[in-house]
């Protein structure tokens, strides 16, 4: 049932920022099928500390696809061939012995690298720092439940807040547009009544400090949503539109 | 024996304590505020609605995390969801009961006016995540839905999905990104707190390590707020993120900081089991998930049927045999020592017939598919992502696994520690759950601590101390920097043939069976000697690639399993001193006829509060003794 294989690694080294990065090809024997394929860094940078080499840096936390840390584009594909999951949720049963697999960082202008496979994401949390948040001090919050929510606009809320911040959406993009990443969040705070009073407001700064930051525009490939491992819809794109729109037209 | 430790709990009847406590405390001007700065290490829900109300208050606020974003704490992973004495499903709950539940659920091992000022507070956190936006489970008519979880008989549990921690924790940390727009907040990320610093015994500052450069940092702040998480790690196999440590809690807790019941830890019976030498972390699955699924072994040692073939009457439903008013829904320790027996007797599941089974059929036959899917839906896909197989159609694999850690740093009734300054919040701290923590009760005292508790007890003691005019250069911070550098440059020289992950597993291994879901005396002495013949052979012999001066993951790692190796013994220590069972700590030698934990409250109703007496010297035991004025000391029953 646990199947033993060997798996060939090429993998995007890079001392640091201002270094010049380059493809390494590594071999890790003895993979076992109920491995996570962050496991298998793990025990190619055991291999590569103990022949005196140094490891192949790349960020993780939560392990179970919920914290949004790793982030490793898998042979083109943002967080792997497996839909919907985190490069931390991929498991070894999904490759066979022999296979290569070619290992990038996220690659995206606003998103420098910082080694090997470690980016920086922080242009992220600035365009939260914007406006995705609804104003309201500790202690002046009303009864729970003085306020209704329907189940289904609370759901539809839920779909775009279940979003990672890993930044796969980013990395999938031909322009390296935060889009998918931005939208959700305005989705989600604009479909609830507790977003509603700062909705113009949020739109138009989230979006102003997305383009700040260096990402590029949409242009509806979708590829976002493709690789989103809570697959987050690009409706939450449209919906971002028409917050920014309306804002600005009122 | 030392002085018993006091907890400055306030006068008054319990329920009245709290309000006293905020009637007659000492209040910072609103001008003033701005004048002080407060430094908060950690972003998880502690640290992150700490940071936040603090900011929204006026001080000035440091935040640190280790992590690239303040918003992948380990709080994030959080699943199941927290719980609140609102009774809105009108079925007989109170604030009274919360606060009961809660010190029984602990067995009798916290703080009374602690647990009961929690259970009061819990209503207004459910009223602030709302008002955040954070989209907890709604009924059809638009009211806030609940669910029961393990240790309870009513429904008090709000939840967000299966993902209840990602989204308070994404409130906080939106509250604390308004706060950082505007300035009143500088978040520090990928930064680790290597030191604390003491000036005239006042906590006054950290050191800190920027990850990504290696520059070696000095703050100076007002106060210093430790929100820095549990100390799971230890075992190295657990359910927290792979970042979680004992790093910030354990370097106070060698500046003068006592450390209370390091022993009390928890063992979450419902993980998914250990699949073989390489693995990393244990993943968990809901409590949640008892309230529909039917815990089960073959009657049969040794029965390697597959489930689908053992028919019901050959199947033991252990924990409705053994407790049929509580059934599945048994506190945690409860049901993980119960599945640990059914592999004992070789009753055990699976490839590594160490698991039990977590059952769906009834209740999908019941209630539908869809209902089970709406309910637990990403937690089955989570399950079959990494099992490879489909709990709609087999039972789900279990086995307990370390996950939450009830010790932490002493804090009075303030949450202040034993150095004057350095205040602890959430996970790190010791205070609220005793022997064993009740399901959906630490999201809610990270966030009650947090938002609620915090901004009185650092307003008074920021308006009642006069703290000497000092800066960075100051001789304090030059030699905790000095300590923080020569620790690293020691750990890198070292240069022996084992790595950081193998020493950690070592240590793992020894805790996990010695000091793990059942302990002994032998047991015990035995782990005191293995760790620290591991801890002496790991500061000759550990292997660390690259420099201090860029990005270096196994550098940060080494640093953790250093002080691991030390917390270990100090786990093992206390777990030896406490000749009883409480909770989840349960001693072979003190058990009923039927195998349940045997409490000694006339010995033991005391939390044992640790101080570091130097390097390789006997730690000393302080006690605080417990004075139960309103609940009766029985023997808990979930019988
Ligand atoms: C899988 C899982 C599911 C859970 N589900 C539930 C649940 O349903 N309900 C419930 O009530 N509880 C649950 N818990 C428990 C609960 O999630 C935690 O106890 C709680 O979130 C801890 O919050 P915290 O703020 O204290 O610490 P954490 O969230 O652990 O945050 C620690 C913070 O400190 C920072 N930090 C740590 N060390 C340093 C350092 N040296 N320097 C700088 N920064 C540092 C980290 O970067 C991080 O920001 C669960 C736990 C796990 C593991
Ligand atoms: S490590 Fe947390 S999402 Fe992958």
């Amino acid at each position: 049932m646990s199947d033993s294989m060997t798996i060939h690694l090429r993998v995007w080294r890079q001392a640091g920022p201002e270094s010049k990065g380059k493809f390494v090809n590594y071999t890790v024997a003895d993979v076992n099928s109920h491995m996570s394929f962050l496991e298998l860094l793990d025990v190619l940078n055991e291999q590569l500390i103990h022949a005196g080499d140094d490891p192949v840096e790349f960020d993780h936390d939560c392990r179970e696809g919920i914290c949004g840390a790793c982030g490793v584009v898998i042979d083109g594909v943002a967080h792997g061939p497996q839909q919907r999951t985190a490069a931390c949720q991929l498991h070894m049963r999904h490759y066979q012995d022999g296979d290569m697999l070619v290992l990038e960082p996220w690659r995206a202008t606003a998103f420098p690298i910082i080694r090997d496979l470690v980016a920086d994401r922080s242009a992220l949390d600035r365009i939260v720092a914007a406006g995705g948040y609804v104003s309201v001090d500790t202690g002046s919050a009303p009864d729970a439940n003085s306020i209704l929510i329907s189940k289904n606009e609370l759901e539809g809320a839920f779909d775009f807040a279940a979003c990672i911040g890993c930044g796969a959406c980013v990395a999938a993009c031909p322009n390296a547009s935060a889009s998918l990443f931005t939208g959700a969040k305005i989705a989600h705070l604009s479909g609830l009544p507790q977003g509603r009073p700062e909705r113009k407001e949020r739109a138009v700064a989230m979006v102003e400090q997305m383009q700040k930051e260096g990402f590029g525009d949409c242009s509806n490939h979708g590829e976002c949503e493709a690789v989103c491992p809570k697959g987050i819809s690009i409706a939450a794109i449209a919906i971002m539109r028409r917050e920014y729109m309306k804002a600005k037209l009122a | 024996m030392a002085h018993p430790l006091s907890a400055n709990v306030p006068d008054g009847r319990l329920q009245e304590k709290w309000d006293n406590y905020k009637n007659q405390i000492k209040l910072v001007n609103p001008a003033n505020k701005r004048k002080h700065t407060v430094i908060v290490v950690g972003t998880g829900l502690a640290g992150g609605s700490a940071a936040a109300t603090l900011a929204e208050l006026g001080y000035r606020v440091n935040s640190f995390c280790i992590q690239d974003s303040p918003r992948r704490a380990h709080s994030i992973a959080a699943q199941g969801g927290i719980n609140a004495a609102k009774n809105y499903p009108n079925d007989g709950d109170t604030v009274w009961r919360l606060f009961y539940d809660t010190i029984k659920g602990g067995d009798y091992r916290s703080r009374e006016a602690n647990v009961h000022r929690l259970a009061q507070i819990s209503n207004e956190i459910i009223d602030q995540c709302v008002a955040q936006g954070v989209p907890f489970a709604r009924e059809y008519g638009g009211h806030l839905d609940n669910r029961s979880f393990g240790g309870a008989q009513v429904s008090r549990t709000f939840y967000a999905r299966g993902q209840t921690g990602q989204q308070l924790l994404l409130g906080a940390y939106q509250a604390m990104c308004r706060q950082i727009s505007t300035g009143q907040i500088i978040m520090f990320e990928r930064r680790e707190m290597l030191d604390l610093v003491v000036i005239d015994g006042y906590a006054r500052g950290i050191i800190t390590r920027d990850l990504v450069t290696g520059k070696i940092e000095r703050h100076i702040a007002d106060a210093v707020l430790l929100c820095t998480g549990g100390y799971g790690n230890v075992y190295y196999l657990s359910t927290n993120a792979k970042n979680s440590n004992v790093t910030a809690a354990w370097r106070c807790h060698r500046k003068g900081a006592y450390f209370a019941n390091p022993a009390f830890t928890q063992i979450h019976p419902t993980c998914i089991p250990v699949s073989g030498d390489y693995q990393s972390k244990l993943t968990l699955m809901s409590e949640s998930l008892r309230n529909d699924g039917r815990v089960w072994v073959p009657k049969k040692v040794g029965d390697s049927r597959l489930p689908q073939d053992i028919p019901d009457d050959e199947r033991d439903y252990y924990l409705e045999r053994r407790y049929p008013s509580f059934g599945n829904l048994v506190p945690r320790d409860v049901a993980s020592r119960n599945a640990k027996y059914a592999c004992d007797e070789g009753r055990g599941v699976g490839e590594t017939k160490l698991a039990v089974y977590l059952d769906f059929r009834e209740s999908i036959d019941r209630l539908g598919k869809n209902k089970i899917s709406e309910r637990y839906g990403n937690l089955f896909e989570m399950y079959e992502r990494i099992t490879g197989e489909n709990p709609y159609e087999v039972p789900m694999r279990i086995y307990p696994a370390v996950h939450y850690t009830m010790g932490g740093l002493w804090v009075d009734y303030e949450l202040q520690s034993t150095i004057p300054g350095l205040f602890v919040l959430g996970e790190a701290n010791f205070s609220d759950h005793g022997a064993n923590r009740l399901g959906a009760s630490a999201l809610m005292q990270g966030l009650a601590d947090g938002y609620f508790v915090i901004p009185y007890t650092l307003g008074n003691y920021i308006a009642s101390t006069k703290l000497t005019d000092a800066d960075t250069s100051h001789a304090a911070f030059v030699e905790a920097e000095t300590a923080a550098t020569e620790k690293l440059d020691r750990l890198l020289s070292i240069q022996g043939t084992k790595t950081v992950t193998e020493y950690h597993r070592d240590l793992g291994r020894i805790m996990w069976d010695n000091v793990g879901m059942s302990r002994t005396a032998e047991g015990l002495e035995t782990a005191v000697g293995l760790i620290s013949t591991l801890r002496e052979e790991f500061w000759e012999n550990v292997r660390i690639p690259g420099e201090k001066t860029h990005y270096n993951k196994n550098l940060e790692f080494a640093g953790r399993v250093a002080d691991f190796l030390e917390l270990g013994e100090l786990m093992a220590r206390d777990a030896l001193m406490r000749n009883e069972s409480a909770g989840g700590h349960f001693r072979e030698e003190y058990q009923t006829e039927d195998g349940e934990a045997q409490r000694n409250d006339e010995d033991f109703a005391f939390v044992g509060a640790w101080e570091y007496t130097g390097q390789n010297q006997d730690p000393k035991v302080h006690q605080e003794y417990l004075d139960f004025e309103n609940v009766q000391l029985t023997t808990r029953s979930y019988k």
